[in-house]
């Protein structure tokens, strides 16, 4: 039980580094990203490729990979996202599907739908603490995660342009009038988002199977999480993240494999039942 | 104060208005009669299997419109209605022998008690928390189906191949067709009725300003469970009848996320709260796909899909509102 739980937590850290970026871009801009797993799925690749071709291992081409995805996050916002921000909601929750599905079947005509994995990275193997035994590739990639979160935490809480941000998140208008550039921010916390689950996605190719269509499963968790955790709350996203892992795992381990998908929406909705705006409120 | 003096003083005038608010209705049943006449001269399967796709989408597109475009809730799991609709008639015909023509409103009942059951707690959730809440609804039905060995789990369930009308099998998919029809032209009367009553306009008051509804005395939270529960009852009966057209159903086709984002495109693409987007949209979007598909699906690249999503985005992109702003567009020009 032990190492279902350490497990969960550490699959936990994971999808809160995934959901972290969907909820800052979330927060900020007021734009669901449904092609924010698919942006992770990019990561993958992106890594899968660095050390297939390039013999770069994901832990260290990790930071290489947030830079490419907080490019693929700028001209998405830039192309895309900007020109319906005044537009009705559902047309940017629809064009960030069909972003979505865009960036789906060009990976799967350019890498085929087959699954890939890394053999023999750098952090390849097991650690034994005790009487637990845990894979060090989860263990690598939720430290790695920690960081991440600990670095966007610092960014948005503690520093002159995360003040900036929460400032356009309250009021786009009020901003402008005091010298913010909305627009600006805008396209920085897209860049930030998309590089942030870029990089764990580069971690997650250490132990998980790419495929075109494994952005869809993140994705959805990422959702979750960031729905129950509050929406734009970030410490919200981080809890749910780390509930959402460990739920799934205690469930897998109580009940049934089989079903410990099926435990995280419907925790998902009796915490949306109780709590109509999600564990935490708006920061 | 003024227009009630005007209007008992212009009889003609509301005579003209009352004939010209019929005039829908007229359009409707003879484009339903055209259509039905259709395989009198189009003897090509494909056609009339894209035409029946084309009505079947726009009828879902017509009930999601009832809480998406009326009430201004984006749900995007409205396939759990189907799923639910599509399995209840197929379970009941196989186990027992129930005929479909009971079997679908039974399937649109169960789809309605579902919605009300869920419409309690996630009616209460605003904007993007309702759209997440309907796609965990949905990923909820789609992953209890596959573990769910009695209802055919993973595998699926089928339908009998035979040729007994009061079973609504057929061998060949004409009959459908006009099943289709009829189906597509009680779901047009019912939202356009829906819509022209009372309820309606309580509907869009709620979609305008909920807390000023409510002050002015509109029963908020039972109007919105009413839209919910009648989209969904509307949606389940459409999902017994694709059950039945296509003789297979299996978890992943039925709870598919894809199928609704396409019902919630038809209707955004058409224009959402209006009557006749979603047929619009449903008529532009449907030839898209399926032409998409037989062109360029054989080449096991999916091209078709990419070629999809793309034209997803060009047409949120270019055109938010959909179809119909482009009418009001240049009515607003010519004014």
């Amino acid at each position: 039980m032990l190492e279902a739980l350490s497990a969960g937590l550490f699959n936990g850290l994971i999808y809160a580094a995934v959901a972290l970026g969907l909820a800052l871009i979330w927060g900020i801009t007021d734009v669901i990203n449904f092609a924010h797993g698919e942006f992770l799925m990019l990561g993958m690749y992106a890594a899968y490729w660095m050390f297939t071709l390039g013999h770069v291992d994901p832990t260290l081409s990790a930071p290489m990979v947030a830079c490419l995805l907080g490019f693929v996050g700028f001209t998405t916002y830039t192309l895309i996202i900007k020109r319906l921000q005044k537009g009705p909601a559902m047309a940017i929750i629809l064009a960030t599907f069909g972003l979505g599905l865009v960036l789906r079947q060009l990976a799967f005509i350019f890498f085929s739908p087959d699954y890939r994995n890394l053999p023999d990275t750098l952090v390849s193997g097991s650690i034994t603490v005790g009487n637990i035994s845990m894979g060090r590739p989860q263990v690598i990639a939720a430290i790695a995660s920690l960081a991440v979160i600990g670095i966007l935490f610092w960014l948005v809480y503690r520093t002159r342009w995360g003040h900036a941000l929460q400032a356009v998140a309250e009021d786009r208008e009020v901003a402008a009038l005091v010298g913010i550039p909305p627009d600006r921010v805008n396209a920085q916390v897209w860049i930030v988002g998309s590089a942030a689950v870029g990089f764990a996605g580069a971690l997650l190719t250490t132990f998980f199977y790419v495929y075109p269509s494994v952005g869809t499963v993140f994705g959805l968790l990422a959702f979750v999480a960031v729905c129950m955790g509050g929406f734009g709350s970030l410490p919200g996203a981080l809890v749910a993240g780390i509930t959402l892992g460990v739920i799934e795992s205690m469930t897998g381990y109580f009940v049934a494999p089989a079903l410990k998908t099926v435990s995280i929406f419907i925790v998902f909705i009796l915490v949306l039942w109780y709590r109509p705006r999600g564990l935490f409120g708006r920061w | 104060m003024n227009s009630s003096i005007d209007r008992p003083a212009s009889p003609p005038a509301s005579a003209k208005r009352a004939g010209s608010s019929r005039r829908p209705l007229l359009i409707a049943v003879l484009v339903a009669a055209l259509l039905a006449a259709a395989p009198v001269f189009v003897k090509d399967a494909f056609t009339i299997q894209v035409l029946l796709m084309v009505i079947m989408f726009g009828a879902l597109g017509a009930a999601w419109n009832l809480v998406g475009g009326f009430l201004g809730r984006v749900s995007f799991g409205h396939c759990v209605f189907v799923g639910v609709g599509g399995y209840t008639t197929i379970l009941l015909l196989q186990h027992l022998k129930l005929t479909p023509i009971i079997g679908i409103p039974l399937g649109g009942l169960l789809s309605a008690a579902i919605a009300w059951v869920v419409g309690g707690p996630t009616l209460r959730l605003a904007g993007h928390y309702f759209a997440m809440a309907t796609i965990a609804l949905l990923q909820i039905g789609l992953l209890l189906m596959i573990n769910w060995q009695w209802a055919g789990g993973a595998v699926g369930l089928e339908a009998p191949i035979a040729e007994a009308p009061w079973m609504l099998l057929f061998r060949s998919k004409v009959p459908y067709y006009w099943i289709a029809i009829g189906l597509a032209l009680l779901t047009f009367l019912a939202t356009w009725f829906l819509v022209h009553s009372k309820v309606g306009f309580y509907w869009r008051a709620i979609n305008g300003d909920e807390s000023a509804a409510r002050s002015l005395g509109v029963p908020a939270d039972r109007y919105k469970m009413l839209a919910f529960v009648l989209s969904g009852g509307i949606t389940g009966v459409w999902g017994g009848f694709f059950a039945m057209y296509v003789g297979f159903i299996e978890p992943e086709s039925m709870f598919s996320l894809s199928l609704s984002v396409q019902v919630v495109l038809v209707a955004i693409l058409g224009g959402v709260g209006s009557l006749l987007g979603p047929w619009l949209g449903a008529a532009l979007l449907i030839p898209l796909s399926e032409g998409t598909r037989v062109m360029w699906g054989s080449s096991g690249l999916g091209l078709d899909l990419l070629i999809f999503g793309l034209a997803i985005l060009l047409v949120t992109m270019f055109l938010p509102g959909g179809l119909v702003t482009l009418r009001r567009r240049r009515g607003a020009a010519r004014r």
